[in-house]
This record gives structure tokens, sequence and C-alpha cells, in this order.
């Protein structure tokens, strides 16, 4: 399947903004995590096409998925 | 009483009388300090029916029991008063080195009343107070006041509040500065100070603060501290990236306001987001009075420089306004900055106004600036400009969206709450925190309880956006606990990190009490409390505990929350109850009686 990966603040040193990833069908997110070397630790609010999700999340073809640090403000 | 400096100065600017009161410490007990008790005191000697702008009315610059103290973030003060903008009790809040050295000099507060009838500015110098003449700096912007200031008091280590051309102009969206860059942004205190001619104070102090109990502060500032620096957002996001990394976090959320509300996600918001920030025009960090965060962004673009642009002012002057221009915001920032102007509400009026100017409902012809068209770089920069100046169209925009709209027949596509600007957040997407803009005491804000933590950062725990189940409770613990922490003078960026009971622990060994987390939790309660029915009195009641009717009844139309409203009338009787009030939203005797404030 194929999906966008979008990643922000220091995950996109060494990697990427925004790049569209061939994924196994059936990938979770644990498994996109490890593809791009993040450790799921870190990985403080994933967002699946708009909606927040966990890590355990199944992929589906054409999701949107935007990745982020911890961060807040306001 | 320890944490309190005991005192607090009363400056009338009409008689030059300058007098040094006791702090009456039971009234101290029960509502903390800087936004509890400078509201308690507006409470007592303003009448609530008072135009903002005449000499009735006061204004308190007010420390809290832990601003100047070791604990971090202490730096903090209020600056309350009745509101010009929203005709509500104002209080906003200020971070920077100020209000530390205000305790410093030996005060816990000023209460400002009267009217000079010339341009002035109060000096403070521990015990010795005086009314200068502010003639030759009145009409000047805030980082020349702040020089010039320095200059004539001939002590570097002094520390400058100060308005500028905004506030002299009473502009409804006026700040107050302290620091040069540190607003207290909202409601428009700035232009109270302008309507008494009070242009700046000037504070040195050289005192040191009493700490109740050394042994247990020292214990309890070690725990705290470690959680701060433990914590994944205030130990390593907001330092590493500042405010503004939630540019790109809120846009992916679906709840990024663009155009005026009228979408809900920005296409190209991370051009001016804090990652593009901080690759093209970051200069360094800033920290305020013994802040271990330091989200502070100092940045430079031309010959533009300065502190900012925070993520509300990215928002405002960005999606807003359907700008991108990165630059552009920058500028605009710094004029802000420079005429005492609320970034959030500027930028907000200026997107009515856009809108307003699109739809044909404001002609070319009855404008004297820049096309107001959504995504022009020119109009956010020069429009802000004409803000600052009172010049032409733009003092129209100083009086703020809701009156802007109103004028032109539209009131309902103004994005308030009791006629003050939302800030960042399209509360189509954040149920919680959407009635938590509608019930604020301040009107539209986003830090009168920041729902956003625990609905999109998961903070303290992850709760479902779009869901009401249960929302109520938080938004009212979040709304108590901030008025907690906006009385001890501390930075709300804290309550990341922090809970309860550590806000509970440093009072208790700072000022000495025994106080439990519900004793400190029922003062945030009665505070709210005073704040409610002081906007009651002033005729500002429950039938404006309510958000535009865009986000009511339009669907957001775009994006990853496409299709969703604000379910408000769902939420809004079961609030009510959970505040203890009746259904129709008012406070009942038994619930002021139980909050000792009847």
């Amino acid at each position: 399947m194929v999906v966008e990966v979008k990643l922000f603040a220091t995950f996109r040193e060494g990697r990427f903004n925004e790049k569209e990833l061939e994924l196994p069908e059936e990938s979770s997110l644990g498994d996109l995590l490890k593809y791009l070397k993040i450790p799921e630790k870190d990985a403080k609010v994933i967002i699946v096409n708009g909606l927040a999700v966990s890590v355990g999340h199944k992929l589906s073809n054409h999701d949107v998925i935007a990745i982020f640090p911890p961060i807040a403000g306001g | 009483m320890a944490g309190y400096s005991g005192k607090f100065l009363r400056v009338n600017l009409s008689t030059g009388r300058i007098d040094h009161e006791n702090l009456d410490m039971e009234l101290a007990m029960k509502f903390i300090g800087g936004r509890g008790l400078a509201t308690y005191y507006i409470t007592q000697e303003v009448e609530p029916e008072t135009e903002p702008f005449d000499s009735a009315n006061k204004i308190i610059f007010a420390t809290g029991p832990l601003t100047g103290s070791q604990a971090p973030t202490g730096g903090r003060y209020m600056v309350v008063t009745k509101s010009p903008l929203s005709g509500t009790i104002a209080s906003s809040n200020s971070g920077g080195f100020w209000g530390a050295e205000l305790k410093r000099a030996g005060y816990d507060f000023i209460i400002a009343e009267g009217k000079s009838d010339r341009p002035c500015y109060i000096y403070i110098n521990d015990n010795t107070v005086e009314i200068r003449n502010a003639e030759k700096y009145w009409g000047k912007l805030v980082s020349e006041t702040t020089d010039l200031l320095l200059q004539e008091t001939e002590d570097p280590k002094a520390r400058v509040l100060a308005i500028g051309p905004a506030g002299e102009k009473l502009a409804l969206l006026a700040c107050v500065m302290n620091d040069k860059y540190r607003a207290a942004g909202r409601s428009g205190v700035g232009a109270v100070m302008g309507s008494k001619n009070l242009k700046a104070i000037v504070v040195r102090g050289t005192g040191k603060l009493k700490t109740a109990r050394e042994d247990e502060t020292k214990k309890v500032l070690t725990n705290v501290r470690k959680k701060i620096k433990e914590n994944d957002v205030t130990g390593k996001g907001l330092p590493a990236y500042g405010t503004a990394a939630l540019v790109n976090l809120i846009n992916q959320s679906g709840i990024y306001p663009t155009n005026n509300f009228q979408e809900s996600y920005f296409e190209t918001a991370d051009k001016t987001s804090g990652e593009t920030l901080a690759e093209k025009y970051l200069v360094r960090n800033m920290a305020c009075f013994h802040c271990p965060i330091a989200c502070g962004r100092y940045s430079k673009v031309d010959d533009v420089e300065g502190e900012g642009p925070e993520f509300e002012t990215l928002w405002a002057y960005g999606a807003g306004c359907g700008v991108d221009d990165l630059p552009a915001i920058i500028k605009a920032n710094k004029l802000c900055n420079e005429y005492g102007l609320d970034t959030i509400s500027s930028g907000a009026t200026i997107a009515c106004a856009m809108e307003l100017y699109e739809k044909g409902i404001i002609g070319s012809d009855e404008i004297d600036g820049p096309a107001l068209k959504f995504g022009s770089g020119e109009a956010i920069v020069e429009w802000t400009r004409k803000m600052g100046e009172g010049e032409g169209f733009g003092a129209k925009l100083t009086l703020g969206s809701y009156r802007l709209a109103e004028g032109f027949g539209v009131p309902e596509l103004s994005m308030s709450v009791k006629k003050q600007e939302l800030p960042a957040y399209d509360p189509r997407g954040v149920q919680g925190h959407g009635l938590q803009y509608a019930t604020s005491n301040r009107g539209g804000c986003h830090v009168r309880g920041y729902m956003i933590a625990p609905e999109i950062v998961g903070l303290p725990e992850k709760l479902d956006p779009h869901s009401i189940e249960g929302k109520t409770v938080w938004v009212k613990i979040f709304q108590d606990l901030t008025a907690v922490i906006d009385s001890l003078g501390l930075c709300l960026f804290t309550s990341f990190a922090l809970g309860a009971d550590d806000y509970k622990d440093m009072f208790n060994a700072i000022v000495g009490q025994d106080w439990t987390k519900e004793t400190l939790l029922e003062a945030g309660d009665r505070i709210w409390n005073i704040e409610r029915m002081f906007n009651l009195k002033a005729g500002i009641g429950p039938e404006q505990d309510t958000l535009p009717r865009r986000l009511l009844t339009e669907p957001i139309p775009n994006g990853p929350c496409k299709g969703h409203v604000h379910r408000l009338p769902e939420m809004l009787p079961e609030y009510y109850k959970e505040r203890g009030w009746n259904e129709q939203g008012l406070p009942t005797e038994d619930k002021l009686t139980q909050l000792d404030i009847v």
C-alpha cells in the first residue's frame, strides 16, 4: 500500500518533510516508525487522516500520516 | 507572611497622592494573589457598570505569592481592570522580568486610579515612589520609550512596563508591554492605561523575598524542576521549538482557522511554521525570569528584529488572514510590539475585515490602504501600521472585529466571544476547548482553560476532541486550576508537567500554609465566581456564553475535521450544573455561600 508521511520538527532532520512511501499490506504505525528509525516513545502525537491514533493502529492504502515529537504551547 | 510583600501601592493619578497600604492577609488567603486578589479589589472598588475609560475605573498590576520566588517561571504578573473591549473583567498575564522586580521593590501590587491631567509615568525604586512627567515620551514606540526611560532613571537594571501609541489613542486592542517584548496582551488593558494618561511604570527593587519553610521549599522545588525537565513538552518540545511548533500540529489536526474561520485547514501552513521560522529567521532562544523552559524566540528578517512571533501571532496574521508570507508576519508582529497592540485580536480583526471586503460589504472606496484580500502580506503589515497610528480606516480596525462587523450590519462575521476575538483553534474540532471559549470570563480566550492539552496534545491524558462526554468536568477543573496558577504568579506552561498537588506544595512551602489540593482548587472556583458575578453586574449575562453562529451552524468545509460543528447547546446546561449554578447560568446563593463570597 501507499501512504503519505509528513514529519515535523526534529523528525525532519536526516529524513524528509513529506514523502509517499510504499509499505507492506497490514503494516501498522509501529512498523512505519521502525522503518523511519523513530523510537516509539519519541513519537508523541501521531495523526492519521486528521485523527490522533496510537502506534498499534493498522494503516490503510492512501492514509495521510503526520508524526510529531512532543510539542505544545499556546 | 512569607511569599507576600505584605504591602501594596495605591497611586491616585488625579490627586498625585501615593499611599503605601498593608495587604489584608485574610483576603490573600481567600484569593491567593495576582489575578484572584486583584479581581477582588476591582469588584470592591469599581462599580461594574463603570465605563472602562471613566476615571472611576482602576487598573491593577498584580504579582502572586510565588512571583519573584525561586519557583520555576515565577516571574508572572497580571493586569486587571474592566475591559474596554469586552466590558467584562479583564485579567491579562505577562512574563519577562517586570513582575519579579516589583515584588523585590516590596509590593504585591499597584492600584492605579483616577486620571492624570497630563502624560505621566510611575517611578518606583524600593521605598521611593513618584509620579513623573512623561510628556516627552507620549507618542513614542515601546522600545524607544523603554530605552529613554532607562536613560532618564540612570539605572540599567530597572524594568520598564509601558504602552505604545495604540494605548495612548485608546485602541480597544491595545496591550501593556514590559521588558520591550512581553505583553499583557488581551482585552484592551493598554487602553485603560492610556485613558489615565499613564505611559509607563519603571520599577527597581533590591529587596530579598522570604521563604517560610526553607528546607521544605528546597525539596519541593527540586521535585518540580525535575518534573519540568523530564516532561516531554516542558523539557524537550517547548525549549527546542517554542510555541511556534504548534502551527503544523494544529493544522494537521484540522482545527487551524483559516480565512476568518471560513476553513480550518491551511494548505501552506508549513511556510509559516516553527520549523521554517527556526530554519530561516531564528536568532536565539529567550527565557523569562527563573524559567527553565525558555520558549521565547528572537527573530530577524531584513532590518526588523525582536522577540516572537509566537504561535498565536503566526496564526492570527498567518492562516487567519490566509497569509503564508512569514517575513510579513514577523514584520506585523514587530509593529504590534512597538505600537502596543494585541497580536491575536489585531490579526483576527484584519481577517474579519478581509472577509467583509471580499464579500463586498466593505467597499474599496471605504478604505485608504491596500486591498483587504486574504493572502496579502502587504495588507497585514500596512494595516497593522495604520492601526498603530490610528490612521484612517486603521482607526476603525482598532475597535476590534465585533464593532467593525456590527458597524457594517454583520456582527455574526466577527469570530469573537463577548466581543473579544477567538484564538488559533477552531472549536468545531475540539468540543471541550469550544466550551471554555464560550464560558471564559474575559471573552474569546485560550488560556482560561487550555483544553488543547488533553484534546490534542494528550496531556495529562488523551481525550477524543470530537466527543462531548465528560468534557464539562474537565473544563471546570482546567478553568479553576488556571485561575490558581495565574494567581500564584507562575506560567501556565508549567501545567504541562505539574498538577494541582505540585502547586499546592510550592504554595505551602514558600508561604507557610497547609492547604490541601481541594483548598487550592476551591480558591480557583472562588476566583472564577467573583469574575462571573462582576460580569453579570456589568450586564454581560449568560446569553453571551456562546460562540459565533458560524461555529454552531456551519460545518467545517475542509480538512480532517470536515463536517463538524460545535455542540455547545448540548454542553452548556451540564456545565452550569457542574459549576453549581442554576439552569440560567447564575451562581446560586448556596454556591456563593459555600465559597464565602456572598
